[in-house]
């Protein structure tokens, strides 16, 4: 019985897998050809990709970096290439980059927004990054002061007279709240902060100039354009409408009908309309509200535009946060006996802004794309800054460069903002389950 | 012994107003609204004053007066005598004929996208990544301006077409012409046509356009009741009857004998001096708004199906088909309208912003209502406040016109839960 000879003793070895399941052959089958539909799309896809491909990629690399003006660079690829090549005149990003970012900034100053927005990154890093240490929060609070201060200069004691508002009026809550109650002591804090902001803190700012002149040169923003205006309004839009929506979101959410009202009017209204037709509020209007012989410059009235703006966006971010919290939360903050402004500083808000987080992300990325639209009320940002390139005689012609460059970077500053709101959105994830 | 006391006298203090949390929410309220009627009160007497100052009080009265400016691409009858009302129904019906020609391209290419970029060929998904990421992360004023560039730069000229040999040529069998001024396609007419019908003396509606959206109306009613009538015999025997071509039928050949009757051909474009003649004309700036509106949005809406699809978890697929349904009914019967309820509301949200964009026309001279009434109205009759807060409220009610839809349809499809 032992010895049948058709009985194996010894494992075989194993064979390798047929070669059209393996390697570069067998991902390609089950990728691109596993059925005949889909080589067929496979196939359509490879030929769009090359003919795109074919379009594109000898315009940019036949292409004159070192012309100064559009004949000059025709003349170069013509030469190099031969007379039918089209390349791309790239000397005009080379001549005018620093233009691009800076608009009108006088270029001995560039450090002073490259500071500004590093400080500004520093200052989100805690905020965006929750590995760093908490205390660099506290740092943070620093930036919204010496941001601005930096851009456009002026004496270093406006942006202590600033801080020295919330100063006084941290001092004003502490003082009249253990006197009087909380709600008293809110209404203090903000009257001894507007107070001081509206009379006292300009005569301050020149008493300490008289004293101490501290300050550096001062820069209208006349001279702001670019990707640096673009930036800039998108920051303040960002950082001001942040607590704004908060605010307007716990308006809406409020049992208090009046105060519920108010809210969801401004905030229905803001998101209604077009963000261009309250950029021509900016532009016409605005002096109309003010009161009469009010004039301060467009590049401010349109910040202030773009905050509303983005406060009625980030009310509504916010709210889906709110929104999304267990009812639980609620319950068991009243449960503990806080009250309603501790529950929500203690509860109720950390974890609603935590899982908004990402789609207060993408509306950054939709306002700093929006703040294009400032280039039809006629501000120099990049896109403005293209038209007034090409009226140039030298560049007069020049489209796809100046495009292609400003789409390049717009892309580069977005994808990078979405990555990251990826990156977020997968670490809340793995946190709640 | 105790003595049970009454309760303390509910007697009203003032301070009661602060401390007492019936009465707290009362007062925080009046607080807030006398807040807020004196901020409004504050701007509005500012606005009087600096409207006073100016010498111009708020008068509508412009609006009656002669425009005086010519509008290239409209819809209705208008030339430059008509009246800055006129002028701004032109651009209310150009904002609304983009938005509508977007909202339906971006749904078209959005869906494709989407789906594609769910697909197991690793090609297609990577390219349809590309676009996504390519179109959201790029402003759409930039986009504007750049199918605008497109356009103008790499289309011929309408003198390339003329000639025995000519540059260019037109497309589908001499019916469309693509130019850098705009593209030319064929019209419908009508050679027993019923003429117009006029509405408040104010436009002239075809009214061979009315009784062929009828028909249609008519149509789908029609299909409905057969799909009634199907569903009812499907519950009482559990056959359902095959009635696709019905319902097909009864939609299109109505449809069709009625253009038959009233003598429907195509007019085409020709080329005439230096332009072309006849047919329907859609300048440069309306297909690159329409173009670059749609693809900018298309992107988002790509996102949106795909995250519906995603949402809809596989198990609901094989319940499905453990219940013995068959694999298409699976797709109409359970997961579309599961996925349609994720997708539907930021679907609609993407309308709107597609409909708020479209007000980007003015950067390439597209004639909407931002264009009439904020941009050439504005600025020949100096009513700045009168023309931008009109702007405003008309864009307000479009919008509340689609958010009142959207939480109909809400409503309508919402989960009934516990």
């Amino acid at each position: 019985m032992s010895d049948l000879s058709y009985v194996r003793k010894e494992m075989l070895s194993q064979q390798a897998a047929p070669s059209t399941s393996v390697g570069v052959i067998g991902w390609m089958r089950e990728n691109l050809f596993s059925s005949w539909l889909n080589g067929l799309l496979s196939l359509v896809a490879l030929y769009l990709v090359y003919s795109v491909l074919s379009a594109i990629l000898p315009w940019v690399f036949h292409s004159s970096w070192t012309a100064n003006s559009l004949q000059e660079c025709r003349q170069q690829i013509s030469t190099a290439y031969g007379p039918d090549a089209h390349g791309a005149c790239w000397a005009v990003i080379r001549e005018r980059y620093l233009q691009l970012i800076f608009g009108f900034y006088p270029s001995e100053l560039y450090w002073r927004p490259i500071l500004a927005f590093g400080l500004a990154l520093l200052a989100l890093a805690p905020v965006l990054f929750t590995g760093l240490p908490r205390k660099m929060l506290q740092g943070s609070l620093a930036a919204p002061f010496l941001v601005p201060w930096l851009l456009w200069g002026g004496s270093f004691w406006i942006p202590v007279s600033a801080a020295l508002g919330f100063v006084l009026g941290y001092v004003a809550f502490r003082v009249v709240s253990s006197l009087a109650g909380s709600l008293l002591g809110l209404i203090a804090a903000v009257a001894a902060a507007v107070i001081w902001w509206l009379t006292l803190a300009s005569a301050w700012v020149g008493v300490m100039d008289g004293v101490i002149p501290l300050g550096i040169e001062a820069i209208s923003s006349r001279n702001f354009g670019g990707f640096m205006l673009s930036i800039t309004i998108g920051l303040v839009a960002i950082t001001v409408s942040l607590p704004i929506g908060v605010m307007l979101a716990l308006g809406r959410q409020s049992n208090l009908i009046i105060v519920r009202a108010i809210c969801v009017g401004f905030i229905e209204f803001i998101r209604g309309v077009p963000l261009i037709t309250l950029l021509f509020v900016a532009s016409v209007l605005l002096n109309y509200f003010l009161p009469p012989g009010t004039d301060f410059d467009i590049i401010l009235r349109v910040i202030i535009m773009v905050t509303i703006f983005a406060s009625a966006y980030m009310a509504e971010v916010v709210r889906g946060g709110l929104a999304a919290l267990p009812k639980g939360q609620y319950e068991a903050a009243d449960a503990l006996g806080l009250d309603y402004w501790k529950a929500q500083r203690l509860i109720i808000m950390p974890q609603a802004l935590k899982i908004s987080i990402p789609v207060i992300v993408s509306t950054f990325i939709g306002v700093f794309k929006d703040t294009t639209l400032v280039s039809i009320i006629g501000l120099l940002d990049p896109l403005g800054l293209s038209n007034a390139i090409r009226a140039n005689a030298a560049w007069n012609g020049v489209v796809w460069e100046l495009y292609g460059f400003i789409a390049f970077m717009f892309f580069v500053f977005c994808f990078s903002m979405s990555r990251y709101s990826m990156y977020l959105e997968r670490k809340l994830r793995t946190e709640h389950r | 012994m105790t003595t049970v006391s009454d309760a303390p006298k509910a007697t009203f203090r003032l301070s009661m107003l602060i401390y007492d949390t019936r009465y707290r929410s009362m007062t925080i309220q009046v607080v807030a609204l006398f807040a807020f009627m004196l901020m409004a009160a504050w701007l509005i007497n500012n606005t009087a004053q600096n409207l006073a100052a100016l010498g111009k009080p708020i008068d509508f009265g412009f609006f009656t007066e002669r425009a005086g400016y010519d509008i290239n691409q409209r819809l209705i009858d208008y030339s430059s005598n008509s009246s800055h009302l006129r002028a701004s129904v032109v651009g209310l019906l150009n904002t609304l004929l983009v938005a509508v020609l977007g909202c339906a391209l971006a749904t078209v290419v959005g869906v494709t996208i989407g789906v594609l970029r769910l697909s197991k060929n690793w090609l297609v998904a990577r390219i349809m990544t590309v676009y996504v990421e390519t179109f959201r992360n790029v402003p759409v004023l930039l986009w504007i301006v750049f199918f605008m560039a497109i356009l103008i730069e790499n289309l011929p000229p309408p003198n390339a077409f003329r000639g025995a040999d000519p540059a260019a040529s037109m497309l589908f069998g001499d019916s469309v012409a693509l130019t850098n001024r705009g593209f030319y396609i064929p019209e419908p007419l009508f050679s027993r046509g019923l003429g117009d019908i006029s509405i408040f003396g104010a436009f002239n509606v075809s009214l061979e356009l009315l009784a062929v959206l009828a028909m249609l109306v008519g149509g789908f009613f029609a299909a409905g009741l057969i799909r009634k009538r199907a569903d009812r015999i499907q519950e009482a025997t559990g056959v359902r009857p095959t009635t696709w071509y019905l319902r097909l039928g009864v939609i299109v050949l109505p449809v069709v004998a009625l253009l038959y009757a009233l003598g429907f051909y195509l007019g085409y474009p020709a080329l005439k001096g230096f332009n072309f003649q006849g047919g329907i004309y859609m300048r440069n700036s309306l297909i690159a708004l329409w173009l670059a509106l749609s693809f900018y949005t298309a992107a988002f809406i790509a996102e949106i199906v795909r995250s519906g699809i995603l949402a809809i978890s596989k198990g609901q697929t094989e319940a499905a088909a453990a219940l013995g349904i068959r694999p298409n009914r699976i797709m109409s019967l359970v997961i579309l309208p599961q996925a349609l309820r994720v997708i539907i509301p930021p679907l609609i949200s993407q309308y709107l912003n597609l409909t708020k964009n479209s007000s980007l026309a003015i950067a390439v001279g597209y004639m909407d209502i931002t264009g009439t009434l904020g941009g050439i109205t504005m600025n020949q009759t100096g009513r700045e406040l009168e023309c931008v807060l009109m702007l405003m409220l008309v864009y307000l009610v479009i919008s509340l016109i689609i958010s009142v839809v959207m939480n109909w349809y809400n409503n309508r499809v919402k989960l009934v839960e516990r």
